[in-house]
């Protein structure tokens, strides 16, 4: 057996992305990543250098392509839901909450006030560590590394409570079609009332290492503007669009999960720039804490599943007593139920953006068309012309400021 | 529906005889392949629907005509409105108008769609693979696109499969 070498993508194909001095060997084409620690994950990153200044850039994506949306064709509704954890790794809950949000959507099926609070309790402490985890890389990037170890300090704090509610620190699969998978436990509400107590001060420790920190602020102000037109256009969503100073969040614009009754700020900025994106998490960390407050306060009694057997499986209790609920419990878990042949779009508001999930049925048990509208996705493609111009330095700035999660941009 | 999406809808069904319906909440248009460009500049321009959210494509092969739907979700930032654009496409290898001069975003939508359907986009200045390697065979996402699995071989099906059963290279 010889071995023949596979040639990537040649530069002649990749011609029209490349400046014209490119083929006159005026310019360097330099690869960074996928292996690059910067890049948050495996993304490849073709640029072409004038020195240290980037004339072209050329991200190349997929190597965390796992085939998510083709294999959730193959399972039912229920038991596809697993895989939606391990799209964006960071906001685990909140892309269960999303998939989920559809199939109710497209089923008609109703949920409990108890699981939708303990949803939004649940996705904006995710929201906040995903936070965390973007705000440590991100400063990390930036060489200052011990802002890494606090914000991971608090993030297991959060961590905590998930694993007390779904068994697992990161995949949870807490949320369900028509509820949860179980009620909360009895330490839950201490451990999240711990966490409010402590963590306001934590932020301003945060904001004490960064925000007024002249190295920081060299590093980020000026660099990577989006105008607010541009921003638009591209399609971008969430913190990256917010900095732009365009107040537009999901939760806000089209409510869902019941967040028209909370109380909270959107946060935005009209620096267009890294740093700004930056203010506009470290503000978002903030009011979402006061989602979790409101929540938890105005937490009401009762089920936590709805009460629908023919989507939501009877309790474990009474499958010992009740022949009907053995029926269910059997069909449920061998066949599943049944959606109509019908198309649902279902946008939430992730950490990262606006995070979609377009799903039809086809009137049988498994979903015939998944697709995941990831935000990272749509995102990362301003890196190209946010990146032009600038030192290589800078583009490690640019690409944190967007907050990419790999597994979120290949699915 | 609400008032403006209504007025809105009935503006686009006047100038591009798109069909629309409603259901279970969201607005969805019928728009034929060669009019979509037009209608989502129209829909960008006068009626300020800034953002294309979304664009993804459904198979419903074996079914011929149409095979596949392209489905896009146009929002408007500052009216707070959602509605969808269904693009029906016949036949295997179908090739419909780009839509990056409008939306750039649709770049790397439609190089997904070119990468998982085999849908061609003409206009679109760089339709090349994006999530599978560039020498990949096949489009995943098609319904006619195996999942992978081992097909299990019988005596009378033995023969058929052995011939396309995959193996490394000698």
């Amino acid at each position: 057996m010889t071995l023949e070498p596979v040639m990537e993508v040649t530069v002649n194909d990749l011609k029209h992305l490349l400046s014209e001095r490119a083929a006159e060997g005026d310019t360097l084409l330099l690869n960074m990543g996928p292996q690059h620690p910067s890049t948050h994950g495996v993304l490849r990153l073709l640029l072409e250098l004038d020195g240290e200044i980037i004339v072209r850039c050329i991200p190349d994506i997929g190597f965390l392509h796992t085939g998510i949306e083709k294999n959730m064709e193959a399972k039912t509704y229920v038991k596809a839901e697993v895989m939606t954890d391990r799209l964006d790794y960071l906001n685990t809950t909140g892309n269960n909450l999303v998939y989920v949000m559809a199939i109710e959507k497209l089923v008609g099926l109703d949920v409990p006030a108890r699981a939708e609070v303990i949803r939004v309790l649940i996705v904006e402490l995710q929201r906040i560590a995903s936070h965390l985890v973007w705000l440590g890389t991100h400063a990390l990037d930036l060489a200052a590394m011990s802002v890494f170890f606090y914000c991971f300090r608090e993030r297991e704090k959060i961590l905590d409570i998930l694993e007390m509610c779904g068994g697992q620190r990161m995949m949870t699969t807490y949320f369900r079609p028509g509820g949860l998978w179980r009620d909360t436990p009895v330490e839950f509400e201490s451990a999240v009332r711990d966490f409010l107590k402590v963590f306001p001060r934590r932020i301003d420790e945060y904001e004490a290492l960064l925000t007024k920190n002249p190295i920081f602020i060299d590093r980020t102000k000026g660099i990577g503007i989006i105008p607010k037109d541009k921003a638009l256009e591209w399609g971008l969503t969430g913190p990256t669009l917010r900095g732009s100073g365009i107040e537009y969040d999901i939760r806000r614009a089209f409510p869902y999960a019941g967040y028209e009754n909370y109380e909270f700020d959107v946060a935005t900025d009209d620096g267009c720039d890294v740093y700004a994106r930056y203010t506009v998490r470290m503000q978002e960390m903030r009011e979402s804490l006061k989602i979790v407050q409101q929540a938890l306060d105005n937490m009401p009694m009762g089920p936590v599943n709805s009460a629908n057997r023919k989507f939501v499986p009877p309790p474990r209790s009474e499958l010992g007593h009740s022949m009907e609920a053995v029926i269910h419990h059997f069909k449920l878990w061998t066949e599943g139920f049944e959606a109509p042949k019908a198309s649902v779009y279902m946008p939430v508001e992730s950490p990262r953006g606006e995070l979609g999930v377009y799903l039809e049925g086809d009137g049988g048990p498994k979903p015939y068309r998944v697709h995941f509208r990831t935000p990272s996705f749509t995102n990362l493609q301003a890196v190209p012309w946010l990146a032009e111009g600038h030192y290589v330095a800078d583009l490690v700035a640019i690409i944190g400021s967007i907050d990419i999660v790999l597994g979120d941009t290949d699915r | 529906m609400n008032k403006p999406l209504e007025k809105i809808a009935a503006d686009l069904n006047a100038e591009f005889g798109a069909t629309y319906t409603e259901d279970r909440g969201e607005v969805s248009f019928v728009v034929p392949a060669e009019r979509i460009v037009d209608f989502a500049a129209a829909l960008k321009k006068k009626h300020k629907f800034e953002m294309l959210a979304s664009q993804t494509a459904v198979d419903y092969w074996p079914a011929l005509a149409p095979r596949y739907h392209i489905v896009y979700q146009f929002t408007s930032v500052s009216k707070k409105l959602r509605l969808e654009a269904r693009v029906p496409l016949d036949g295997n290898d179908p090739e419909m108008p780009s839509l990056v001069d409008v939306f750039p975003n649709a770049n790397w939508f439609e190089r997904e769609l070119f990468d998982m359907f085999g849908i061609r986009f003409s206009g679109h200045p760089d339709l090349r693979r994006i999530l599978m390697p560039f020498d990949w065979e096949g489009h995943p996402l098609r319904k006619d696109y195996p999942l992978g699995y081992e097909e299990v071989q019988f005596s009378f099906n033995y023969e058929d499969i052995e011939v396309r059963k995959p193996r490394p290279k000698d």
